[in-house]
């Protein structure tokens, strides 16, 4: 690899790296602006022109604050904790594809950070890790409410990571690849071969059960069992403060953009868009792959007001409800799609 | 026991249908009202810049009147004193001296008129009080401060404007 490779893909980190964590804090503006909207109020309006300065003010906020670390906790691993939340949070994103190769002069930049053949499975080991740092937390702050918070989560994630990977072996059937980077341009344009070329079309039950498996994965309402704070105070995050208690915050959000990320990759065509060959012919293969990125964006962002949009809607769910989801249909549902796939390769598609 | 009214109605509790039991129905019909909401005007009056109209007998800050010439029509005589059942009112009488007729309507005047907003309560009875029609209750909310001794309102603040001659 020469220099300059090294210096693109560096400076490419630092890019994702920034608009995530920008993203993330303005997701916090957007779900305050957003319930406000729902509820049919104003929301937060005083930190600048319509209150667009609010997150910088929290961020602040955040960092003035007293730091708190309970006399009884488990001091080291009370700190791991919310340092592996955020971690895990801001690494998952290297793989996904933010776009297709940019060509300047003669260097050829790809808008992916690294493309590796189990992309897939690198996405679900990160977020799997991520659990780790709520449990970690939960345990370490000696306090029973974060425990139930920290036992909570664990075992839903497990729940419905199950479910998450059966729906996810339904795509990789029909793909027949686990990287990202070539899901997403098997995914190309709107429409190809008499039927359209993005997998939701191809997998929509797989989607829904991904999606609902997303919600879970993200501790986002309905299923925000971990930090119930009409049950268990805060949750897992009851003994933190300061910036720690930022991180976990911090990390649910960037947790949810990076899905909302995955989502469109997998399942609504990443950075393809409708007549994106003729936008290539006719204004120029970088416009083409800058407008893919727009799209990508366009499309993550419609997810992340689909999350708020549901956390606003719909009520949390009893805990058996939750474990009943789970195991009685999610699971079924999701082995049943494997089978209709199956069977749809074998017989139809031939 | 027999039941005082008919009104008594056992309700049986029926097993979820598949239809509720699959929630996606009732999550897409929910969505739809919160996406009705979304769209709807705010409800919300943003307060130091907008304000809602008060009532017609809204009771808020009080205000010593003058008379058409612009005299003070406080004379002391002390009865919305004796009426506020909050004690928060006091003053200091003091004899008209000659050549301030312009500005005081009686011989008598109050040199000194306080009221403690924090204990007043609101109720309007000094201004039925007053035989003179001096003070009324006609004013803004009485705006927020940092210190006690501030909410203590002197004439300075409670007389209203001399007439602009």
């Amino acid at each position: 690899m020469e220099l300059t490779d090294i210096l693109i893909k560096f400076t490419l980190i630092v890019i994702i790296f920034a608009i995530s964590l920008v993203v993330a804090m303005y997701s916090t503006y957007a779900e305050r602006k957003l319930a406000a909207f729902f509820q049919d109020r104003v929301g937060p309006n005083r930190a600048g022109p319509w209150g667009i300065l609010q997150p910088l003010a929290d961020g602040g906020k955040m960092f003035l604050k007293e730091e708190i670390i309970p006399t009884n906790s488990t001091g080291f691993l009370f700190i791991v904790g919310p340092s592996l939340a955020i971690f895990t949070a801001c690494i998952a994103s290297a793989v996904i594809p933010w776009g297709q190769k940019l060509t300047i002069g003669t260097t050829v930049i790809d808008l992916q950070v690294t493309d590796i053949n189990v992309g897939i499975l690198y996405i679900f080991g990160v977020v799997s890790l991520g659990v780790y740092g709520i449990m970690i937390g939960g345990w370490a702050s000696n306090n029973k409410y974060s425990l139930l918070g920290a036992i909570r989560a664990a075992s839903q994630n497990i729940s419905y990571e199950i479910s998450m990977g059966l729906s996810i072996i339904a795509l990789i059937m029909v793909t027949g690849t686990m990287s990202l980077g070539e899901i997403a341009s098997q995914q190309h344009g709107f429409w190809a071969d008499g039927w359209f070329s993005w997998n939701f079309f191809k997998q929509p039950l797989g989607f829904l059960l991904f999606i609902v498996c997303a919600f879970a994965e993200t501790n986002r309402s309905p299923f925000d069992l971990p930090e119930c704070e009409t049950e268990l105070v805060g949750g897992y995050h009851t003994e933190y403060s300061s910036m720690k208690l930022g991180f976990y915050l911090f990390a649910e959000y960037i947790n949810m953009f990076i899905s909302s990320a995955v989502m469109a990759t997998l399942y609504f065509g990443g950075y393809n868009y409708p007549f994106m060959d003729w936008v290539a012919s006719n204004a120029g293969t970088n416009v083409s792959v800058i407008l893919g990125v727009v799209f990508l964006f366009g499309k993550i962002f419609g997810f992340i007001f689909f999350f708020m949009w549901v956390r606003w809607t719909i009520p949390r769910f009893r805990y058996d409800q939750l474990m009943d989801l789970g195991w009685k249909s999610l699971i079924p549902l999701a082995i049943a799609n494997i089978i209709i796939t199956g069977l749809w390769m074998t017989f139809i598609r031939g | 026991m027999e039941p005082l009214s008919n009104k008594r109605k056992v309700l049986e509790s029926k097993p979820l249908t598949l239809m509720e039991r699959a929630y996606l129905p009732a999550i897409i019909k929910g969505l739809s009202i919160t996406m009705k909401h979304f769209f709807k005007k705010p409800v919300t009056i943003s307060y130091p810049e907008e304000k809602r109209e008060f009532s017609e007998n809204f009771r808020g800050m009080h205000s010593l009147k003058r008379d058409e010439d612009g005299k003070e029509r406080c004379t002391a005589c002390g009865l919305c004193a004796l009426s506020c059942p909050a004690e928060a009112i006091t003053m200091i009488a003091a004899e008209r001296q000659k050549g301030e007729e312009h500005l005081y309507r009686e011989e008598k005047y109050a040199a000194v008129y306080e009221i403690n907003m924090l204990r007043c309560i609101f109720c309007g009875l000094c201004e039925e009080a007053c035989p003179k029609e001096a003070i009324y209750l006609d004013g803004d909310i009485v705006p927020s401060d940092y210190l006690r001794k501030d909410f203590i309102y002197g004439k300075d603040k409670l007389v209203e404007a001399p007439l602009n001659q």
